[in-house]
C-alpha cells in the first residue's frame, strides 16, 4: 500500500522514553487532523508496546526501541514497534488479558487487551533471546471536503 | 507535581495529574503509600479530573492501591476520570474493586 509518510524514531529502551514515544506520535499525527479520541487510542497503543519493550524486552539487559509510524492511503495509520530484547516464548498466553509476568511490580496484564481495543489490528512476532516486534493498523475517520 | 495529597476528615484525596505511565507512577505510587500508612484513611480517592493521559500503568496503580486499602479495611474511590481514561476501567473490569465516581467540579465561583 502507498505510503504518504513516515518517520522511524530510535530511542533506549528507557521508562523515561515512553512520554517521548507519545509525543513522537503525537506530533506525527498532526498532519491528519485526528479526533481527540483517535489520537488518544493510538498513544495509549503505543504506550503499551513501549511499555512493554521497557519493562519485559529490556528487563535484563539495555537496547534500543525502533517505533515506525506511517500515514498509508486512505487515512490508515501503521506502527509498529521494535525491539532486540528477550523476546517472548508464549505469545498466546502474553496476550491473554490479565496475564503478567510482573504482577508484584503492579502491571496490569492488560498491555496488549488495551493495544487490541484501541486499534483496528495488532500483530505480534516475537523470538526469544531475538526480541519482539508489534504491527498495529487504524483508519481514522474520513474526513469532509474542505472549501480550500 | 503529579499528585497532591488532601485529608478530608478520614478520606485521603489523591488529586493526580499530567500523564500516568509507567515512569511516572513510581513517585506518585511511593506519595500514596506513605500518606495511607501514616493516615490509615477509611477512603482513598483517586482523583483523575486533571489527568490528560493515562495507560494500563494506571489500571496497576488503583488496582495496587485497592489491595492496601483492602488490607487496612478501608475503600477505594475513582473520581472524575475524563472520557478516555473511563475506556480503559471499562476495559479492565476494576469497578468491582473500586467505586467510580463522577462528581461536579467545584468551581471558585460556587465555593
Amino acid at each position: 500500500m502507498k505510503t504518504l509518510n513516515a518517520i522511524r524514531f530510535i530511542f533506549p529502551g528507557i521508562s523515561l522514553n515512553e512520554h517521548t514515544a507519545r509525543a513522537v506520535v503525537s506530533a506525527f499525527l498532526v498532519q491528519t487532523d485526528p479526533t481527540v479520541e483517535e489520537l488518544a487510542d493510538i498513544r495509549t497503543a503505543v504506550s503499551e508496546a513501549v511499555t512493554n519493550a521497557v519493562v519485559h524486552g529490556y528487563r535484563h539487559n539495555d537496547g534500543d526501541v525502533e517505533l515506525c509510524i506511517k500515514l498509508l492511503a486512505d487515512r490508515e495509520i501503521y506502527i509498529r514497534i521494535k525491539d532486540k530484547g528477550c523476546g517472548i516464548s508464549d505469545i498466546e498466553k502474553a496476550m491473554e488479558p490479565l496475564y503478567t509476568t510482573a504482577p508484584h511490580e503492579e502491571r496490569s496484564g492488560l498491555g496488549f487487551a488495551v493495544m487490541q481495543s484501541f486499534m483496528d489490528s495488532v500483530r505480534v512476532r516475537s523470538k526469544p533471546g531475538e526480541g519482539t516486534t508489534v504491527t498495529m493498523r487504524k483508519k481514522l475517520r474520513s474526513i469532509p471536503c474542505r472549501s480550500n | 507535581m503529579p499528585v497532591t495529597l488532601e485529608t478530608q476528615n478520614s478520606q485521603l484525596i489523591a488529586l493526580l495529574s499530567g500523564e500516568l505511565d509507567h515512569h511516572s507512577i513510581r513517585t506518585i505510587r511511593e506519595d500514596i503509600d506513605t500518606a495511607v500508612s501514616e493516615q490509615q484513611p477509611s477512603t482513598l480517592i483517586l482523583d483523575f479530573h486533571n489527568v490528560t493521559f493515562m495507560d494500563s500503568s494506571g489500571i496497576g496503580l488503583i488496582l495496587g492501591r485497592c489491595k492496601i486499602m483492602g488490607g487496612i479495611g478501608g475503600t477505594t474511590t475513582v473520581r472524575n476520570p475524563p472520557p478516555h481514561i473511563k475506556r480503559i476501567l471499562r476495559l479492565s473490569g476494576i469497578e468491582r474493586l473500586a467505586r467510580i465516581e463522577m462528581k461536579p467540579i467545584e468551581t471558585e465561583e460556587s465555593q
